[in-house]
């Protein structure tokens, strides 16, 4: 009888019974793709852990030259369990790109982009963007040796674009050079304004989600494919994927800790094999092999400007893949996303062999 | 101090928890075996709860060395350093050493030699910053004056904070 | 003439004829120009007119005729160098300290050019070897031309001259690894090839040390001659001060001296020196201490004893660096303890100072601590251990309800299909 007065009053002010309803009639279509459904709300839910264990971090994190490497180093071994939170940390965030290149290549082999849905793909693109550069500023922040020169060479190659390459660089580094003061700007970046685009796209990206239903493939009908009831199935359904991650991050954390390494010294000589996290080694091989002059122009240069290029296509995949479906042009597509996949692996191999 | 994760501490940390996930597993009835899955997954939850909030918990309460070590650190009392003494203190991963000048002067530099990396000591009686592996000399001001060491050794900045001697690495 | 030439030349107004040696400045710049034009020659002259051109002489101003003397303003060749002038052509090896000594030995004079340098080079050379020798008419021993070069000459300082620090053994070695030229002087020719051999010689040569001692540092350089055993500790002492004070205050000491054993070298040997290890102490095979003492006696049993010291700090040392090690790689963080075993090395290498005294009861001062703090070490690795297998258990513990919840989720899900099946809602995907 209070339940249902309670009840009642919400449903006055938030509307809540009508949003009970709608999430009671969301339903997932059935079919032999369906389990790609599950990626997206898997990297959801890294986020979320990405949120609670950041927030968490920022209690004792201290984001200077002087003191960012010796806070975290508290954090490993004064802190209770902080060594727990510190390597879930830093394992969800690459599960989290993992499961965000599994979700994304999932959505465009099944051309899950076609109209009505282009804004959804934009939204994510952006969002895997934002993940990379939350990786990126993620991993200066320990204030480690392999961290501050990974981060010297990563914001190098940006500076060598042409025009805009030296601004941009000045402005990542917040100087000429690599600094404490680098150090003070990526954290901002890190916990204030990447956050703040991400939890945006993120709604907008969701939104748009509920308000299309999910995408099925072309080859299946639309209107006589099998349907699963959102609410309890696939969502119990979602929530085993999620405890089972938890129980792979704690296994992560706990058996692998994430390194502290030693601290860094901007006047000490690059140590060597410096490697980006494993998200970036395609790129920086590729810029290895990359011979120094092609014609007249910078081999580099060269080299970023097709990386430029190819972000751009990806953002405008929906628009260039045209409905109806064509034949000719979908065996195309699928040639280029198979061909985008072998040379992100091979080129990720060779970097790690190398 | 260490707690396994057991399950009496899991209901102790979630209790609040019960409604929510009473809802999401007991809203169906009746016969005995769907009772009973119930019953097991409302208090597995629980102690998953339990599993993930304890280290939370652990994490936000206050560790016992409540500071992470600084580019400065505390290398003494103020009268603990007799005039015309010197000590050995930890600076991070390096030793250094506090010398209290014949003139009463505070005065910190890095204890390592710097021709083999032995570990530096104050002689009262010559009052200088020797090192006792190659007889290496190095004046107050850590200038290398005689012996084998090439360059002089690395000096700190030194304050005087309440009755605390700091040192800080500049 | 270069514009240099004249200016360095202007800088030295004062040298002028302060003993009616250095001849006045017109004549000294004619000698300059005959200096230049001799260069270009072919001449019989050339060679040792273009190696003046890089000595620290003709920097100074100096020129032929400072050294060689005669009189360079007149125009006859043959009455500008003529002996009564005091032209020397060529000195014999007799002669060379004197010419040398003409200004080297002069205070006032030497003022002028380097206030700091010595003038008693000459003088230390008659009390060396070389100077005893040639004063009793060898003509094959060493003067000043033989290390420093003639025309040649350079600073010390300067990386090319052939005594500075790292080209000292080579210089010496002309001679005294020669064993055709050394023959007849009885004493042996393989010091430099010991010498290479050195842990000195790898601290001057691959360190690039120069602080490291060479030959010169031992022996003295223009007094050169050996420093007699009982001086030995003395020598070493410049840079091992401690293990020399050590030794001397120690009941070796008389009676190395008393038996003509060579202080420092009747253990560490001299040019060949090596790096010391602590096999060298004790009564082992590769012990020094056994070739006096034999079984039974006191210092037989004090031997044994330090060593054993040492080698329980050590052990004790690297035990617990390997549980640490064990630890890090394990992915645990003990940098802190790591750096207190800095602490526990440092005690160790100060006993293996400390053995100088030949008292186990000094060595035991410092092992005794080192020993408490590797402890401490070794407990703080085992504690990482622990809190290692501490959260395998917390892991093992908080999987097994991930794992028992994920599957007690999935039973609900089929209950709760199955019951739906009825209803035609949904699928049988759970299936």
């Amino acid at each position: 009888m209070r339940a249902e007065t309670i009840r009642a009053w919400l449903d006055e002010r938030m509307a809540i019974n009508s949003l009970a309803e709608a999430a009671r009639h969301k339903e997932i279509p059935l079919h032999r793709q369906t389990v790609w459904y599950y990626f997206g709300g898997v990297t959801l839910f890294l986020f979320t852990v990405q949120v609670v264990t950041g927030i968490l971090l920022l209690l004792y994190y201290r984001p200077s030259a002087e003191n960012a490497f010796e806070s975290v180093q508290f954090i490993m071994t004064e802190v209770k369990f902080g060594w727990l939170i510190r390597s879930v940390h830093s394992w969800s965030a690459n599960l989290m790109i993992a499961t965000l290149f599994i979700h994304m290549f999932s959505v465009y082999f099944l051309r899950a982009y076609r109209p009505p849905r282009e804004m959804t793909w934009l939204s994510g693109v952006l969002l895997l963007f934002i993940a990379i550069g939350f990786g990126f500023s993620g991993y200066l922040l320990p204030w480690n040796k392999l961290a501050f020169f990974a981060t010297k060479v990563g914001t190098e190659i940006a500076g060598v674009v042409p025009l805009v390459g030296r601004p941009v660089l000045r402005f990542l580094r917040g100087g000429d050079d690599v600094t404490g003061g680098t150090l003070t700007r990526f954290f901002g970046f890190h916990v204030a304004v990447l956050p703040a685009m991400a939890t945006a796209l993120i709604t907008i990206h969701v939104l748009l989600v509920q308000l299309h239903g999910m995408s099925v493939p072309a080859r299946y009908d639309e209107k006589s494919v099998k349907r699963m009831k959102f609410f309890p199935n696939f969502f119990l359904r979602d929530l085993i994927g999620w405890i089972l991650a938890i129980g792979v991050l704690a296994a992560l954390a706990a058996l692998f800790p994430w390194e502290l390494g030693e601290k860094a010294d901007p006047f000490a000589p690059a140590p060597a094999g410096i490697k980006p996290e494993w998200y970036f080694i395609f790129m920086f091989q590729t810029l290895k092999f990359i011979p120094a002059k092609i014609l007249i122009f910078d081999g580099e240069v060269i080299g970023i400007l097709a990386f430029g290029l190819c972000g751009l296509l990806l953002f405008l995949v929906p628009f260039l893949d045209k409905s109806p479906v064509h034949p000719k042009r979908r065996l195309i597509f699928n040639l280029c996303g198979v061909l985008a996949l072998l040379y992100i692996a091979v080129m990720t191999i060779v970097g790690y062999l190398t | 101090m260490r707690n396994n994760f057991s399950l009496s501490d899991a209901k102790k940390n979630a209790k609040s928890c019960v409604v929510a996930t009473g809802i999401l597993v007991t809203r169906f009835g009746t016969p005995g075996r769907r009772r009973f899955l119930d019953y097991l997954l409302g208090t597995t939850v629980l102690a998953t709860l339990g599993a993930i909030l304890y280290p939370i918990f652990r994490f936000i309460s206050p560790p016992q060395i409540v500071e992470a070590a600084k580019n400065s650190v505390i290398a003494g009392k103020v009268g603990e350093l007799a005039v015309n003494a010197g000590k050995i203190f930890k600076f991070g991963s390096k030793p250094g050493i506090l010398v209290r000048t014949p003139t009463g002067d505070l005065k910190a530099f890095s204890a390592v030699c710097t021709h083999l990396e032995c570990i530096v000591q104050y002689r009262s009686d010559t009052k200088q910053i020797w090192c006792a592996c190659h007889n290496g000399q190095y004046n107050l001001n850590g200038q290398n004056i005689g012996g084998p060491p090439p360059r002089p050794l690395e000096e700190y900045a030194v304050n005087i904070r309440g009755d605390e001697i700091v040192v800080t690495k500049s | 003439m270069n514009q240099q030439e004249n200016e360095s030349y202007k800088r030295q107004p004062s040298l002028i004829s302060k003993a009616g040696l250095l001849l006045p400045r017109a004549v000294k710049r004619c000698c300059s120009l005959a200096l230049i034009s001799m260069a270009g020659l072919e001449g019989r002259l050339s060679a040792p007119v273009s190696q003046m051109n890089d000595s620290i002489h003709h920097q100074r101003g100096l020129s032929c005729n400072d050294c060689h003397g005669g009189d360079p303003t007149l125009e006859d060749e043959r009455a500008s160098m003529d002996p009564r002038k005091g032209y020397i052509a060529r000195p014999q090896p007799a002669q060379v300290p004197a010419f040398c000594g003409k200004c080297h030995s002069d205070a006032y004079l030497m003022k002028k050019f380097n206030p700091a340098l010595r003038v008693d080079q000459e003088q230390e050379y008659f009390t060396s070897m070389h100077g005893r020798l040639l004063q009793s008419g060898d003509q094959r021993v060493a003067t000043c031309i033989s290390c420093h070069g003639s025309h040649n000459i350079r600073s010390v300082s300067d990386a090319l001259s052939s005594v500075y620090a790292t080209n000292v053994a080579e210089t010496c070695a002309k001679c005294h690894a020669n064993a055709d030229y050394m023959r007849g002087y009885q004493i042996p020719t393989d010091q430099y090839a010991n010498y290479k051999t050195s842990v000195h010689a790898r601290a001057l040569y691959e360190r690039q040390d120069v602080s490291a001692p060479t030959c010169n540092d031992c022996h003295g350089n223009h007094g050169a001659t050996p420093p007699g055993v009982a001086s030995v500790a003395n020598v070493c002492g410049q840079c091992h001060a401690r293990q020399s004070e050590l030794f001397q205050s120690s009941p070796h000491k008389a009676v190395f001296d008393e038996r003509q054993i060579g202080e420092c070298i009747g253990c560490h040997s001299n040019h060949g020196i090596k790096q010391p290890g602590d096999q060298m102490l004790g009564v082992g095979s590769g012990a020094v201490c056994i070739n006096c003492h034999k079984q039974g006696d006191t210092g037989y049993a004090v031997a044994a004893a330090m060593r054993s010291k040492i080698d329980d700090l050590s052990a004790s040392i690297d035990r617990s660096n390997g549980i640490l090690n064990r630890a890090e790689r394990a992915g645990m963080e003990v940098s802190r303890p790591k750096f207190d075993m800095r602490e526990a090395i440092d005690e160790l290498t100060h006993a293996r100072v400390l053995i100088h005294t030949s008292s186990t009861a000094e060595v035991e001062k410092v092992t005794g601590p080192g020993l408490d703090i590797a402890k401490k070490g070794y407990q703080a690795g085992v504690a990482a251990l622990v809190e290692r297998s501490y959260r395998r258990k917390g892991l093992a513990v908080s999987l097994f309800f991930i794992l028992f919840l994920a599957a007690l989720i999935y039973l609900k899900v089929r209950e709760i299909e199955s019951r739906e099946a009825g209803g035609g809602l949904s699928s049988n995907e759970a299936a």
